[in-house]
């Protein structure tokens, strides 16, 4: 039986703009299990990188807020506690990778001191064994001479070194949880598998739940179990990654699918979304993809759908109001 | 989070071949400052400034303050080997004695207005809001006062004096380092790493003075070298006003202004203070340059 690491509940999250309030991320709810990989998919802006900021309450520099729900990480909300307390869960119960591993690293320190840093912000170990420490996160990493790699300054790395190097970092303390936020976006096809490889090979060793941020669904099938696509700050649908990719019932999603392009098929040109994604302060009234959906009808355009489960489903949901018809649509 | 702080560590994060220690830092820093020949020599040179400031004093040929009128406005001999000034009195000496004040004055003033514009600036940057504006409002108010003016202002309120004229150049001092310091730590707070050192758990006094800061000190080493010879100058100019140390007493600025009356009959007396006021904030400033290109881990 699998525990509940990340509980997010309702959550809302706002962006001052000029004298009022922006919602960025409205009524997401999920959960993640220990050592489970939940999947957030979406294009840019939809607020993913948004969520994830608001698990770990950074969003301070933004002039963002949330402003309702709940984060329960291992039955503790995060949006309650003290700044205090919020710093010893942030890098040791909770870590985050960055999508830019060149300029995650601060260019003036040694990789060393930085993840010597990581280690002692939350044990209380001498320099010497929190350096001894960092050798062997490093080693643990893939890193073939970390010796070298600790005295060097992050500019004479390659992004996947710095990837791993990120990746130690985020592991020095061996969280339970792991934001992952698009890690291997910048990255070269097989540097990213083996990043990818290496996520993995931590979540089996150390049964840590991974939320990994992306926009490649390529990756989302490789390492999921379980999928979330947003749209315009919501979530359109959630389902394990077998059943997204076999039956996917949102139009967004199939559009998102049918839009990657497939090895040996002869096509021109990709089938892709028309139109994109709402500005934030002029969201359309019903649902957010009645635009540029080509199902709409009449009630998309005047009430926002609920996020309920699919007919004949107990861990697929979907937020539209004319599911149903789709679904057997695709089926036939 | 007591309970949570004896987290067991897994099993290959605690065996594995031991690690040598790191070598010197500091052997590193040499090893790559020596390269660069203008920096040395330039730091050789200011060295050996603040040795004279400290032994000028006991080291000179003539007594600074005593005037000899049977050797007036004389130009480089044997015996007064850069010349002497109106009242007879050896420039070479009065420039040894005079080093303590110019540079003292300088270096002082410079640094503490450093100190306090970064900090100033550091925080208006991070805080933002009301700090920022008060800081910042306040230094464009000393912005519209050409900087002599503005130190001739402080000093003819507070009167004159050694200690007020170094207030008077930390006043004008303070607002550049602020503004410079403000801009580089709103670029910096922005940064990735800042927001990956806050992921990692780190609080605002931490993120302030171990993830931006340091990335701002080459900025500031090369406004602060400049500052010196801005420094001193002003300095000159305000002895030269009667604001400044007591006029019997030598410093190379006062020396400078007060020779401008005989250019024409004895350049000597323009020269010598001149070119050592120009060699010293050159010095300054290539000592900057090569301190940047050896704290910079970009440049090889």
């Amino acid at each position: 039986m699998s525990e509940r690491l990340l509980d997010v509940k309702e959550l809302r999250t706002e962006f001052k703009r000029e004298k009022s309030w922006v919602t960025a991320v409205n009524d997401v709810s999920f959960f993640i299990d220990k050592g489970e990989v939940l999947g957030l998919v979406g294009e840019s802006g939809c607020g993913k990188s948004v969520t994830s900021l608001s698990i770990m309450r950074l969003l301070l520099d933004t002039s963002g807020r949330t402003s309702h729900g709940e984060v329960l990480f291992e039955g503790k909300d995060l949006l309650k506690i003290s700044e205090k307390e919020m710093r010893g869960i942030r890098g040791y119960n909770i870590s985050m990778i960055f999508q830019n591993p060149m300029s995650s690293l601060n260019p003036c320190m040694r990789v060393e001191k930085q993840i010597i840093e990581a280690i002692l912000l939350h044990n209380k170990i001498s320099k010497q064994e929190a350096r001894q420490r960092a050798f062997n996160v490093l080693k643990q990493v893939g890193i073939p001479d970390p010796e070298t790699t600790l005295r060097s300054f992050p500019h004479q790395l390659s992004g996947g070194m710095s990837q791993r190097v990120m990746i130690a970092m985020a592991m020095s303390c061996e969280p339970e949880l792991l934001i992952a936020d698009e890690p291997t976006t910048a990255l070269d096809v097989t540097i990213q598998a083996q990043i990818l490889e290496l996520m993995l090979e931590i979540r089996d060793k150390r049964n840590t739940g991974i939320l990994l941020i992306t926009h490649d669904l390529g990756v989302v099938a490789e390492m999921c179990t379980r999928v979330i696509v947003m749209y315009a700050g919501r979530i359109v649908e959630e389902a394990p990654v077998k059943e997204l990719f076999a039956s996917p019932v949102h139009p967004y999603t199939q559009g998102l699918i049918a839009s990657v392009p497939k090895l040996g098929s002869n096509v021109t040109s990709l089938p892709s979304i028309p139109g994109s994604v709402p500005d934030l302060s002029v969201m359309p009234k019903g649902c957010k993809f009645a635009p540029r959906c080509k199902y709409a009808q009449e009630i998309c355009h005047e009430k926002e759908p609920e996020l309920t489960y699919v007919d004949g489903s107990d861990v697929q949901r979907c937020r539209c109001h004319i599911f149903h018809e789709k679904k057997q649509e695709v089926r036939a | 989070m007591a309970e949570v702080k004896a987290k067991a560590l897994t099993e290959e994060f605690r065996a594995d071949e031991v690690l040598p220690k790191p070598k010197s830092r500091v052997k590193e820093f040499v090893k790559k400052f020596v390269k660069n020949k203008a920096a040395v020599v330039s730091l050789i040179f200011i060295l050996f400034l603040v040795l004279v400031a400290f032994i000028g004093p006991y080291i000179v040929p003539y007594d600074a303050a005593a005037p000899d009128y049977t050797s007036l406005l004389q130009g480089p001999t044997k015996a007064h080997l850069w010349g002497t000034d109106e009242y007879g009195r050896d420039v070479f000496s009065r420039l040894l004695v005079g080093t303590r004040l110019s540079l003292g004055v300088a270096l002082s003033s410079v640094l503490v207005g450093t100190a306090l514009g970064v900090i100033l600036g550091l925080f208006a940057g991070y805080y933002g809001g009301i700090l920022e504006s008060i800081v910042m409002r306040g230094c464009d108010v000393l912005f519209a006062f050409p900087d002599i003016l503005l130190a001739i202002a402080v000093v003819a309120i507070i009167g004159p004096g050694v200690i007020n004229v170094m207030i008077a150049i930390t006043v004008f001092t303070v607002p550049s380092f602020a503004r410079i310091m403000r801009s580089a730590t709103i670029t910096a707070k922005q940064a990735l790493h800042v927001e990956v050192a806050r992921s990692l758990g780190c609080k605002n006094s931490r993120i302030l003075w171990v993830h931006i800061f340091p990335g701002t000190i080459q900025s500031m080493i090369v406004n602060f070298t400049m500052r010196i010879g801005t420094a001193i100058l002003a300095e000159a100019s305000l002895s030269f006003l009667g604001y400044g140390a007591n006029v019997t007493e030598p410093d190379w600025g006062a020396m400078l202004s007060q020779s401008r009356n005989y250019l024409n009959t004895a350049p000597h007396l323009v020269l010598f203070p001149g070119v050592l006021i120009f060699l010293t904030v050159l010095a300054f400033n290539l000592l900057g340059d090569g301190l940047r290109d050896t704290l910079d881990p970009k440049i090889k």
